[in-house]
This record gives C-alpha cells, sequence and structure tokens, in this order.
C-alpha cells in the first residue's frame, strides 16, 4: 500500500477546501482599484460589410469613459493562430487575418465591433445600444461542402478561397492503400458526422486589464490553461509587449476542456485598453457571449473505409474528412483535424495501411478549435464506428474482430508515423469483460425487454497520443511553439518546499498530486510542498496545461528539478557527516551513510544551505533552488477499453444510460481518486455529444444554440454511476514516472461505446439501422425507427 | 437607486442598489461574498444557489430589491467559523466532489437544501432534485455520492471503482 501523502495514494484534494467555502479566487472576484467594465458590441449577422459606426450619442452617455472601434486598431497585430500546415501539394495553408475588432468586414455572430468601456457595466450595456452600426449583409457559408463549390461566397477577400488547406497522409501511402482496397475481401464504408460541440466550461472567461504608467508594466488577469502561453503570442504577436513587461495571471479557472488554451481577441483588448485609457479594464463574458465567442469543438464530416481480407484482418484504411475551422483560425486550430487525428487511424490495431484526407474549410462561424480529446475523439469515433458496421456485415462478434487485429508487440510502429511505447489491449479487453459483466448483458436484456425496453450493448477500444509533445518533432509538423514544461523547486530553509510550475490546474487537482510525487522522492509529508501555478512572474516559461500532458511531461520537469535538488542536498549532506558523496543515502527524509550510524535530517541540510556556516562554500553555492524543463522524447499512449449499455424506449426514441465501464490503461497513477474523477467527467462529456449536445447553425450563419434553453448540458438525470478500472497499468517507457496521461481519455473513449449499443438496442428489434448522426436524440432515433 | 438592508450570514448588510440589480451582483460586488458564483444568463446552472430564508434560491433569477428584509445566507456561512467544513462540505472532499470547484458553492447550497426537506434521499432523487445545478467537470457521480455519503447512506457499494493499487 502506498503512505498517504506518496504516489498511490487517494490522498483528499487540499484545494477543496477554498473551493468548498467560497474562498476560491477566480479571474471574475478580482476587482481593482478605479476599475472600469467594457461591453462588446458583436455582429448579429454571420457576414457583412461594415459601411459607418457612429457611437456620437453613445460617447455621450453617462459613464462612458471610451469607445472603440476597429480604426483604434489598425497597426495592431492579429490575433495568431500558432499551428502552420504543409498541405498534400507543399502548400502553406491560407490564413486570414483575425483582428482585435473587426476591420472592414464581420465574419460571424458574436464578432466583436466596437468595445465600450464605461464606469460600470451597466453603462456600458446601454451606451453599447445607442451605437449605430451600418452592415451591409452579405451571404454567408455555413455548410462545408457549399462552401468549397466553385463560386461560393468567400469567409474572407483575400484569400483565394475557403479552404484553408487540404492535407494528406501519409500521402506516400495513397496508393498502396487504393491497391489494398482493389485486393479487399470485403469493404465496409460509413459516413458520419462529429458534431460541433461547445465546451462549456462552468466558468465563463473573463479578463482584466491593468497598466501601470510609472513602470510601464501591463498586467492581464485572465481565465487561461497556459498563462505563458498567452503572455508570448499576446505580448509578441498583437501587442508588441515584451515578455519583461507583460505579466499574465490566471487564477483559480474554473474549467477549461481546451477552450481556455487559446488566445482571444477580449484579453487583447483589456490590455490595449488599460494603457490607453490608464485605467484597468474588466471583461466578464455573459454566457450567451460564451456561446458565440468561446471557441467550438469538433465539427467534422466523414467518410471512413475499412478494408479486411478473407480471414477479417484489417488489410487498410482511408478516410476522407471535411473539418470546419470556422471563420478565423483558433491558436491550435489547424493541428487538431492533422496531426491530433490521422497520426490516431491506427488506433488499437495492426491495419497496414492507412491515408487520410482533410479538408479544413472556413465558414462564418464561431473559430473551432481543441475540445477535449481534439482530434484524438474524432479519429476514434470514425475507426469504432466503423470497425462495429464491419463486424455487422461480416456477421461476426465486434469483440472479438477487435481482438484478433489488436496490436500485440510493442514498441509498435503505426504505418501513421507515431511509435506507441506500450500498452496491452487484451488485458483491459479482459479487464472490461468483468467490470462491465459482459456474462449478464443477456438477462439484463431480458429484463428491459419485459418492461417494454429495447436494450443494447456497446464496446470499443480506444488509443490517444498525449503527453504533448516532443518539441522538435512538433516543429517539424508545423508547430511554432516548443511543448516542453518547466519546473522550478525552491526549497525553504526550514525544509519545506515551494515549487513553481508552467502547467496549470483548473480542476485537475495538481496542488495536492504534484506534491505526492516530490514527498515519495524526498520521503517527506506533502503538506511540507506547496504548488504555484498561474503566474508569469513566478513560474518560468511554462507551456501549460492541455493534451493530458500535466503529469507527463509537467511532472517529469518536476521530478527532474527534484533530482537536481536531492544531488545538491547530498554533497551538503556528506559535508555535514564528514563522509563522500557517494555513500550518501536519502531515505523518509533523513539522509544516511551507507554501514555508519552516522544521520542527519533533511531541515539540517536545508538549513544549512541557507545558513551555511559549516558548508563546502568553495565547491557549492548556498541555496537550495533548482530549474529544470523537460521536453518528452515521445507521446505517451493511454488506451483502453469501454463498454456501454442503453435502454431505448420504442415508443418515444428516447435512450438512457443505463451502465457504462470503463478499462484504462494510465500506466502508472499518482492519485487513484483524481484519476476516476477525470475519467467520470469526460466519460459525461463523451454521452453529452453522444446523445444530448450539437452546436446548430442556420443557413443565414445564425447560431441556433445560443444558450442552455438550447444547447443540452448532460445533467445529473441523464448520467448514471460509472464504473471505472485503472488497474491494467503499462507505464510509459519514456518519462520518469512512467505516467500516461488520463483527462482526455473518458471523452475520447465513449461516444463510440454508447452509439454502438444503441444501434445494437434498435437492431435487437429486428431494424435494419448501421448509423445514426449524433447527438441520437429522440427525434433522431424515432425517425431512425420510423424511416421517417 | 434605492436602499436595501437585509441579513446576509447572520449580519445586517445595508447598500444602494439600482432598480435591476439581482441578488448575486449584490452579494458579489457589493458585499464582496464572492463565493456565489454567475454561470450563466437564463437561470439554468445553479452556480449562484444560495438560501434565501433558509429556501434554495438562484439569486440571478431575484432581485437585490425582493430579497429586502430576508434572511440571506451564502456558501460562506457553511463552514464553522474556525473553518471546519460542515457534514455536506467534507463529503463533497471525502468523495471528490468537485474538481474545478466553479459549481461546488452551487451545489453546496442545493445539496443542503434537499438534506434538510428529505434526510435520506436516494440516487434518484439527488439526481432528480439536481436539474438546476450543472456541473461540467464531475460528470456527477462524485457529486451525488457526496450527498448520498453526507445523508449517513453507506456509499461503499456504489459502482465498483476498482483502485489502481
Ligand atoms: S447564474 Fe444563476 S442559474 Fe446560472
Ligand atoms: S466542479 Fe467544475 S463545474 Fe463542477
Amino acid at each position: 500500500m502506498p503512505k498517504d501523502g506518496g504516489i498511490g495514494a487517494s490522498t483528499k484534494r487540499r484545494e477543496d477546501v477554498r473551493f468548498l467555502s467560497g474562498t476560491g479566487n477566480y479571474t471574475d472576484d478580482i476587482n481593482l482599484h478605479n476599475q472600469t467594465y467594457v461591453h462588446f458590441l458583436r455582429s448579429d449577422v454571420a457576414h457583412g460589410r461594415i459601411k459607418s459606426i457612429d457611437t456620437t450619442v453613445a460617447s455621450a452617455m453617462p459613464g462612458v469613459v471610451r469607445i472603440f472601434t476597429g480604426a483604434d486598431f489598425e497597426g495592431v497585430g492579429s490575433v495568431p493562430c500558432g499551428w502552420e500546415i504543409t498541405d498534400r501539394f507543399g502548400e502553406k495553408m491560407q490564413e486570414p487575418a483575425h483582428p482585435v475588432l473587426a476591420q472592414g468586414k464581420v465574419h460571424h455572430v458574436g464578432d466583436q465591433i466596437c468595445a465600450v468601456v464605461a464606469e460600470t457595466l451597466e453603462q456600458a450595456r446601454d451606451a453599447a445600444e445607442a451605437i449605430e452600426v451600418d452592415i451591409e449583409e452579405l451571404p454567408a457559408v455555413v455548410d462545408m461542402k457549399k462552401a468549397l463549390e466553385e463560386g461560393s461566397p468567400k469567409v474572407h477577400d483575400d484569400l483565394t478561397s475557403n479552404l484553408c488547406f487540404d492535407w494528406g497522409f501519409v500521402e506516400e501511402n495513397k496508393a498502396a492503400v487504393e491497391e489494398a482496397f482493389q485486393n479487399a475481401a470485403h469493404v465496409t464504408t460509413l459516413e458520419l458526422v462529429n458534431n460541433r460541440l461547445i465546451a462549456n466550461p462552468m466558468e465563463p472567461r473573463v479578463a482584466v486589464g491593468d497598466f501601470n504608467r510609472g513602470t510601464g508594466d501591463h498586467t492581464l488577469y485572465t481565465t487561461s490553461q497556459n498563462p505563458h502561453v498567452i503572455r508570448l503570442l499576446m505580448g509578441a504577436f498583437v501587442l508588441g509587449i515584451p515578455e519583461h513587461k507583460l505579466r499574465v495571471v490566471a487564477p483559480d479557472v474554473g474549467g477549461g476542456f481546451g477552450t481556455k488554451i487559446f488566445h482571444y481577441a477580449e484579453e487583447a483588448f483589456c490590455t490595449f485598453a488599460a494603457k490607453a485609457i490608464n485605467r484597468p479594464v474588466k471583461w466578464t463574458s455573459t454566457r450567451s457571449e460564451a456561446f458565440m465567442s468561446d471557441a467550438h469543438g469538433r465539427d467534422h464530416v466523414s467518410t471512413i473505409q475499412l478494408a479486411l481480407d478473407a480471414d477479417n484482418n484489417f488489410t487498410a484504411l482511408r478516410t476522407d474528412t471535411y473539418a470546419n475551422m470556422g471563420a478565423y483560425l483558433s491558436t491550435f486550430a489547424p493541428s487538431v483535424p492533422t496531426w491530433l487525428h490521422g497520426t490516431l487511424m491506427a488506433g488499437n490495431y495492426k491495419t497496414p495501411l492507412v491515408y487520410v484526407n482533410v479538408k479544413a474549410v472556413f465558414t462564418n462561424t464561431v473559430p473551432v478549435d481543441a475540445y477535449r480529446g481534439a482530434g484524438r475523439p474524432e479519429a476514434t469515433y470514425q475507426l469504432e464506428r466503423v470497425v462495429d458496421k464491419a463486424a455487422l456485415e461480416l456477421g461476426v462478434d465486434p469483440v472479438a474482430l477487435r481482438r484478433q487485429n489488436f496490436i500485440t508487440e510493442f514498441p509498435y510502429q503505426t504505418p501513421v508515423a507515431v511509435e506507441y511505447d506500450t500498452g496491452d489491449y487484451n488485458a483491459t479487453m479482459d479487464k472490461l469483460t468483468q467490470v462491465a459483466d459482459f456474462a449478464g448483458f443477456a438477462a439484463r436484456r431480458a429484463e428491459s425487454e419485459a418492461k417494454g425496453k429495447l436494450r443494447g450493448f456497446g464496446v470499443n477500444c480506444y488509443i490517444e497520443a498525449c503527453g504533448i509533445a516532443p518539441s522538435n518533432l512538433v516543429g517539424q509538423l508545423g508547430a511554432r511553439a516548443g511543448l516542453y514544461e518547466s519546473a522550478t523547486v525552491r526549497v525553504n530553509a526550514t525544509g519545506g518546499l515551494t515549487v513553481m510550475t508552467g502547467s496549470h490546474s483548473h480542476g485537475q487537482g495538481h496542488e495536492t498530486a504534484f506534491p505526492q510525487v516530490i514527498a515519495d522522492m524526498i520521503g517527506i509529508d506533502a503538506s511540507m510542498i506547496e504548488i504555484e501555478h498561474g503566474d508569469t512572474d513566478k513560474a518560468p516559461m511554462g507551456m501549460g496545461t492541455y493534451g493530458s500532458r500535466s503529469l507527463a511531461v509537467g511532472g517529469s520537469a518536476m521530478v527532474r528539478a527534484t533530482e537536481k535538488i536531492i544531488n545538491k542536498a547530498k554533497k551538503i549532506a556528506a559535508h555535514l557527516m564528514e563522509a563522500s558523496e557517494g555513500d550518501v543515502e536519502l531515505k523518509d527524509g533523513q539522509f544516511s551513510v551507507a554501514g555508519t550510524d552516522k544521520s542527519v535530517a533533511w531541515g539540517d541540510v536545508t538549513l544549512a544551505a541557507y545558513v551555511p556556516h559549516n558548508y563546502p562554500l568553495e565547491d557549492i553555492e548556498p541555496g537550495l533552488e533548482e530549474t529544470a524543463f523537460y521536453d518528452p522524447a515521445n507521446f505517451t499512449y493511454p488506451s483502453g477499453a469501454y463498454c456501454c449499455e442503453v435502454e431505448v424506449d420504442p415508443e418515444t426514441g428516447k435512450v438512457t444510460v443505463e451502465r457504462f465501464a470503463a478499462a484504462d490503461d494510465f500506466g502508472n497513477v499518482v492519485n487513484p481518486m483524481i484519476v476516476s474523477g477525470q475519467v467520470h467527467g469526460g466519460i459525461a462529456q463523451g454521452i453529452g455529444q453522444a446523445l444530448l449536445e450539437g452546436a446548430a447553425y442556420d443557413e443565414n450563419g445564425q447560431l441556433l444554440t445560443g444558450s442552455y434553453m438550447d444547447y443540452a448540458m448532460p445533467r445529473a438525470s441523464d448520467l448514471p454511476f460509472y464504473t471505472v478500472d485503472h488497474s491494467c497499468q503499462t507505464p510509459c517507457t519514456h518519462n520518469p514516472l512512467g505516467v500516461k496521461g488520463c483527462g482526455e481519455a473518458g471523452a475520447i473513449g465513449s461516444p463510440p461505446a454508447v452509439v454502438n449499443a444503441v444501434i445494437d438496442a434498435l437492431r435487437s428489434a429486428g431494424q435494419d439501422i448501421t448509423h445514426i448522426d449524433m447527438p441520437l436524440s429522440p427525434a433522431r432515433v424515432w425517425a431512425a425507427m420510423n424511416n421517417a | 437607486m434605492s436602499q436595501v438592508t437585509m441579513t446576509v450570514n447572520g449580519k445586517t448588510a445595508t447598500g444602494d442598489v439600482e432598480g435591476r440589480t439581482l441578488l448575486v451582483h449584490f452579494l458579489r460586488d457589493e458585499l464582496q461574498l464572492t463565493g456565489t458564483h454567475v454561470g450563466c444568463d437564463t437561470s439554468q446552472c445553479g452556480a449562484c444557489v444560495v438560501h434565501v430564508d433558509g429556501k434554495a434560491v438562484k439569486s440571478c433569477t431575484m432581485l437585490a430589491a425582493e430579497a429586502d428584509g430576508a434572511s440571506v445566507e451564502t456558501i460562506e456561512a457553511q463552514a464553522a467559523d474556525d473553518g471546519t467544513l460542515n457534514v455536506v462540505q467534507q463529503a463533497f472532499q471525502d468523495h471528490h466532489g468537485l474538481q474545478c470547484g466553479f459549481c461546488t458553492p452551487g451545489m453546496v447550497m442545493s445539496a443542503t437544501a434537499l438534506l434538510k426537506e428529505n434526510p435520506k434521499p436516494t440516487e434518484a432523487e439527488i439526481r432528480h432534485y439536481l436539474e438546476g445545478n450543472i456541473c461540467r467537470c464531475t460528470g456527477y457521480h462524485n457529486i451525488v455520492k457526496s450527498i448520498m455519503a453526507a445523508s449517513g447512506q453507506d456509499v461503499d457499494s456504489i459502482a465498483a471503482e476498482v483502485a489502481a493499487q
């Protein structure tokens, strides 16, 4: 058993105390002296040319400090994109400008036109209503395939078309894949939509800009998963503020799920305006604004084909995807349908040949970017649905078909560039068989049928690439950033530790889990260790939290820095014990010399480091503080198998999830309680995608799902208890903790299981249905059953 | 502007409010009680739940003026003066009923109101009662579990959670 507080213990979260007692410090809780409030006037048309803006009346209204328009941002940089894709033909992607406030045209409903800064929020809102904006409405493009037709209206006048890029992967395999399809004994084809989602962290975005004229220092408080990334993108590309004059603070953040990775125009506005008016400027998004300004997720339309030989071995896979970019390129948007999607198309299977084509398309909709899983759920959904459909067509058991094609030897070089280090897909499937009680399904189905309900059983596997990512590799793939992580471990004189990390916690429990790792390394109590994150003035340059990378990359940096601390502490201890450094051991917070009874405590050594009276000053410096940057050697590859059981009401088409089980392999696990919680949350979002959620636009680009009245968020009564297991552990071989990451698995692994289960339920009633697009709402299920 | 006076967490609070000022903004902006959160503008999410005269109320649906003379309790008053968490709060920590913490004040206030009405709610009753509280992080599993535990029910048998060790 792990000792309480160390690796493997389900230590209760220390951050909970402040969250449970209402003393958290979220960005909207921050109010600065002499603060003003901004309200953005946003476009209510999807596409239009701004003919005039008249702010005369509004400017004279009570409390108005200043009204900004696009003209104030001429010469200011464009909100940048952090990833550049090179297409099949060697051409760079098309990249439109993204001004902080609209210049000349508006490109989606919600695009910012003007910003009213006033003494109170109400005054800012009132004044915004008095601004007269004359917009000539232009035809909007919403549907991706139509957007690519000849003669379609262009979202951006200065681009050649609405095609951002046409990406092929692996282009060299294309001909071989075609040939494999010609020689196939069976080909299964499936067309599907990965529905557009809105991340909806419960805390809306907030930004507070501040400027000190005396020092020339800027500060931005913002709801971000990666404050250093915001500092770099906004400082270097938009506003031209060097990093040493710009501090970005992301305090307690109320959930992110990807949508708080990106640098948004509102952040740049508040930073810019604070200097312009020499007062703090605060913006708090309403939920309605969030729906039309937070980057959306998913929104792929795909055709996938699987080729099998006469023995049901997978011989080739090809997929064509249209990926919606929305109106502008959000920070990591181009990486999502490409490198985070194409590289996962081998899945858990030894399919030797894979070809992925992705056409990324501009439309007059909110930008689309990473949402929990980012590309990997889209890959998993296609693959795990087409395998189920193949099993149906061939009349074989879908689990057996999967097992037959599993990769079983590691390391495994996939045909889609990545090399899996470890995994055991049969082990997670075996575990799932047990924890989901496959054997009891027939009885449960009979019970449901006795109540007049259809019951379905769906299974899928998943593999994901996490621990993002080796910098040299992503650089070759178009990333305009490195993806290392940093940590500074500061040991205080009396033995306590303050650890500054570039990882950011917005629900993941780093403040509890990270100390568990260090506590184990030194052998001290975890309560002696404090984690600091979210402030660029404190932590060294770090890349933040997304892609299930915090422990795998940020934790590894912390381990490396702690190793340096221990090495130095051993030198000091050797001096204090008059022993040779090589003989010093550290155990349970005590340094000792092997084979003797000499020992000094951790606290004696830390004190000596800062009160260096008896100290080897000629050999080492005083103090005990170390920094490490860790750049991963490879991605990590969590994997697992998920099972969903649904009941379908044949009268209404309503689907209820009766049971859900997950068997995951996350490698080593530091805090099992937190890991289970991450899986629960991911599963809920995956079930939400499969059954409830979907952002919809009408043909004019009006967002039809603009609030919680129309966008169905999963509620407690929509979901069951989940059975989650992470006892199958094949540790990652290339990071010091052997961890793989667990934050996104639930959202990646669950949608296909739900859809597979619903299809199974409907087929159990003799319905010849092979696919329904998500979300599987009662209306869609009923229509499928009634050929409506 | 008009003046309102109410009892908030046992103390008298007075302030000038506009007719349109919502109770949640009075609490957050005037009284600096920022534990109560705003997660939506359509009264759907429950991040803003407080107790008004002992009943759970979404403080974004009530004008500050309507609470004139009322007794309001917020998340800040749930723990003891020395910071010791109450039974519901402690159950949320023990059973990992929160992640980012943003929905948590509303969840705790709703759960407390539920347990007052129904001291031993079933799983289904809890899920139904939480209709107006959205959590995006936890998938509700551990919230439901926390509330059952706070009511003294045995939660060890809930859906097998095979721990890693
Ligand atoms: S803020 Fe009150 S219900 Fe959402
Ligand atoms: S804990 Fe984050 S919304 Fe509930």
